[in-house]
């Protein structure tokens, strides 16, 4: 019952550092692509970039990678259980 | 009485903790978006309003500070137990970098009149008063989390110090590290939403 | 006391080596502790909620005033709610006997977390303490209703600022005991308690958890938004401002719908033990059952806008939620038809908490069935906001949570207390409360299709004798369960000593002596059977 932390996987220096620079290229990305008006698509496109840079936070920095099912599934639940909270309040706004 | 030492038990009761956390902010994020979608125009005109270089450079502080959180515990986890301490009072320092950029951004916004039921606030279209009370709302609830989880770092910084977080028992500072990693993911999305809705 | 007293005292008496002292239940990390503060703590509660609820009853007696102004009385409906949600149903059955019985169930010493859950007790009773407060500071009571709905809760002179901060802080205590048992039932069970092993309770209190944790922060942010535009003007929720009142109402029912699942499924996980033991048989469509409390934990998260069919939100939404709402039914209703399908064939033993478990069977269809009138959007507009669902809430909170509570209450009262009540006393009150309790709420079914608007201070005289009837009936159950409380703290104190498995269950709370021990157990257990095989499992009374 007791897990022992030295048996964890500890992520190496290279991985986080290039976990961040992604995240900074992405920001970058991000940024830059504000001069551009893709109109409605512009939320979709930032909204993106923010969730991949959601994802590597979680996935590395968080460890979920190195995580069990358990926990993985517990972090999918939640975000959906977010995701219907928002979408279906949106039967209603989107359609008064 | 024996002590439990279930590690596996703690990181999900952190992890149950931070969903909580994000159904927090769930509730605004959702406002925000309902009010986006019916304000386009004004969400635009207002968000032009915000210091796009006060938001990129606070991006880029917390994104740093998150891989340094992160180092720390790699560093812990090799045993290099003074290295992460230093680790995380650089993480604690960016926290306060954050804070005080923040402080400048609210400050100047505050001298234009632009704050909750103020006369500059109300004189607005009604689509910008609802951005901008979203602002304050938002980026205030993320502060008081910066705050909380600076103390919590400093805390766990204190612990390694007095030999209670160890390179074999470091749960407690990899918690610390997990709610820091969730202060920085809420201002992953609260970062395009407020400075760069165009 | 059972002979084992000596070598193992029980949870009641001081650890050996140690004073004992109020400090002791107060500061105490056993988790066994923590649900007899919490136990104590809801009964007082609930006692205070049924007289205000009581006086609401009789102000109502018969048209114009009869005991109260109409400011009181709107004070009085709104502490009723706050006290009854928020205070008693919510934290009830998971935190009472979730927190006595979930650990011993899995075979484990205590929950993942003590120190939060003696915490999260802490927080409770502030909660409480500024709840309490809310009425006694500022310019009155709250009179906004349970919902604090915008936006006259924006608006409103009353103390509405320290009743929404109390229950931001209830909140959080219910969202520690939801985390401490998912992490509970995750990490702490026996060995050989696989998933398949655990009591239908545990299962319960799982999916209640999850709905503690994850509905409940929005419940948090949406209270401190009615603090923020009242305290900091953020007009969010006016249209003055550009806000929208309706979004208060999705918000609000986002948390307050799938709370109503944490207020019934511990209370279905009561029923599931109670059914099979008995029966004298396994319970039927043992995965079923769990599995569908899984499912209405999803499922509730799913239709809340239910409750805001007249509020001006779009057809659309009206239509798609009607129809969500449809299928939270069906884990509901294959609930009912497991336990009545256990009772079947069984060779029954009728014994009090039997009796509670059927009452609750019957209570809760009742409640669920006209639950389907209001959740069809075109009947629900008929009925909206009248006294149909006073009856509705009531029959499903009250007759449905509340007889569980009941229930579990005789279910466990031998384990706790290593005596016996009077069972025919027992009866008796339970029979009485059922009566009254039909009485009481069947009348407002037929007040609320004849037009009858709940919350009301006054109403028209062709109304009266449906609340003549009812205010009767508010009598015959506040007699019954004044009766059955009586009867359990006679119990207590004089109550025939029990040996450990007085109703022949076989679930792993009953290996352990009555009262359990500090540590629960003297080796940590090997499960090795179902929690509902009987097989040579005797009653010892």
């Amino acid at each position: 019952m007791t897990g022992h932390n030295t048996a964890h996987h500890a992520v190496p220096v290279r991985t986080n550092l290039l976990v961040w620079a992604a995240l900074m290229v992405l920001t970058t990305i991000t940024v830059g692509v504000t001069s551009f008006d893709f109109g409605f698509l512009n939320v979709v496109v930032a909204l993106t970039v923010a969730t991949t840079k959601a994802g590597l936070v979680i996935l590395w920095f968080m460890h979920l990678r190195y995580e069990g099912r358990v926990i993985r599934l517990m972090v999918f639940t939640a975000f959906v259980i977010l995701a219907i909270a928002i979408g279906l309040t949106f039967f209603d706004v989107a359609y008064r | 009485m024996h002590e439990h030492r279930d590690y596996e038990g703690a990181k999900i009761g952190m992890w149950l903790f931070l969903f909580t956390e994000v159904l927090l902010f769930g509730g605004l994020f959702l406002l925000y978006a309902v009010f986006l979608h019916r304000y386009p125009a004004e969400f635009h005109a207002a968000g032009k309003e915000l210091s796009r270089t006060f938001g990129t450079v606070n991006t880029v502080v917390l994104i740093t500070s998150s891989l340094f959180m992160a180092l720390a515990i790699s560093a812990l986890q090799r045993g290099r137990t003074v290295l992460s301490q230093r680790l995380v009072l650089l993480t604690v320092a960016l926290a306060g970098v954050f804070l005080v950029n923040k402080f400048f951004e609210w400050n100047a916004k505050i001298g234009h009149g632009i704050y909750p039921d103020s006369p500059g606030l109300l004189a607005l279209p009604p689509g910008e008063m609802v951005f901008f009370n979203l602002y304050y709302l938002m980026t205030g609830l993320h502060g008081i989390h910066v705050v909380i989880g600076g103390a919590v770092l400093l805390y766990g910084w204190h612990l390694m110090r007095v030999g209670r977080v160890t390179p074999e028992h470091f749960v407690f500072l990899e918690n610390g590290g997990l709610y820091w990693h969730l202060v920085d993911l809420v201002w992953i999305y609260l970062f395009p939403l407020f400075y760069l809705v165009v | 006391m059972s002979a084992d007293a000596h070598d193992h005292p029980s949870f009641f008496q001081p650890l050996p080596g140690t004073k004992g002292g109020l400090a002791s239940w107060l500061f105490s990390t056993d988790h066994k502790r923590i649900g007899m503060l919490y136990l104590y703590c809801i009964v007082t509660m609930f006692l205070v909620g049924l007289a205000l609820g009581f006086l609401i009853r009789l102000e109502l007696v018969a048209p114009g005033r009869t005991i109260m102004g109409p400011q009181t009385y709107n004070a009085l409906f709104t502490l009723h709610g706050v006290v009854m949600i928020f205070l008693v149903v919510i934290p009830s059955i998971p935190a009472a006997f979730g927190n006595i019985f979930l650990p011993i169930q899995i075979g484990a010493e205590d929950v993942s977390f003590p120190r939060l859950n003696i915490l999260s007790w802490w927080l409770y009773i502030i909660g409480a303490a500024l709840a309490v407060l809310s009425l006694v500071t500022g310019k009155g009571a709250p009179d906004t209703g349970w919902t604090f709905y915008v936006p006259f809760s924006a608006v409103t002179t009353t103390n509405v600022d320290v009743a929404v901060i109390a229950v931001f802080i209830l909140g959080f205590s219910s969202i520690l005991t939801g985390l401490n048992f998912i992490t509970t039932l995750h990490r702490l069970r026996a060995p050989g308690m696989t998933w398949t092993r655990l009591p239908l309770f545990c299962w319960s209190l799982y999916a209640t958890g999850w709905i503690q944790v994850l509905a409940t922060p929005i419940l948090g942010i949406t209270v401190l938004l009615i603090f923020a535009e009242r305290v900091l003007g953020v007009g969010l929720f006016d249209p003055s401002r550009g806000g929208d009142p309706i979004l208060y109402q999705h918000l609000f029912w986002i948390y307050s719908h799938p709370a109503v699942y944490i207020m019934i499924l511990p209370a279905m996980g009561v029923i599931s033990e109670i059914l099979p033991v008995f029966a004298r048989k396994p319970i039927f469509g043992y995965k079923m059952i769990a599995f569908s409390s899984l499912a209405i934990a999803f499922a509730g998260s799913l239709v809340w806008a239910h409750h805001m069919f007249v509020s001006g939100m779009s057809d659309t939404a009206v239509m798609v939620f009607s129809f969500l709402t449809f299928v939270v039914a069906i884990p509901s209703a294959i609930k009912v038809f497991n336990w009545v399908s256990t009772l079947y064939k069984g060779s029954i033993r009728v014994e009090p908490p039997l009796w509670y478990a059927l009452a609750f069977i019957f209570l809760f269809s009742i409640g669920g069935l006209t639950g389907l009138v209001l959740g069809s959007a075109g009947t629900n507009v008929h009925v909206h906001d009248t006294y149909f669902v006073v009856a509705h809430f009531h029959y499903v909170i009250f007759g449905g949570m509340g007889f569980g509570l009941f229930g579990a209450m005789h279910y466990w009262f031998p384990k706790i207390y290593g005596r016996m009540y009077d069972k025919r006393m027992a009866n008796w009150s339970c029979l009485i409360a059922f009566v009254g309790f039909n009485l009481l709420y069947f009348p407002m079914f037929i007040l609320g299709l004849q037009g009858m608007p709940r919350r009301y201070y006054d109403y028209l005289p062709k109304y009266a004798e449906g609340h003549f009837f009812s205010t009767m009936g508010s009598w015959v159950l506040a007699t019954g369960l004044l009766l059955m409380f009586w009867n359990l703290w006679r119990g207590i104190r004089h109550g025939k000593p029990v040996g450990r498995n007085p109703w022949g269950a076989a679930t792993l709370e009953w290996m352990a002596p009555s009262p359990p021990p500090h540590h629960n157990f003297d080796a940590e257990p090997v499960v090795t059977h179902g929690p509902y095989d009987f097989t040579g499992v005797k009653p010892d009374a």
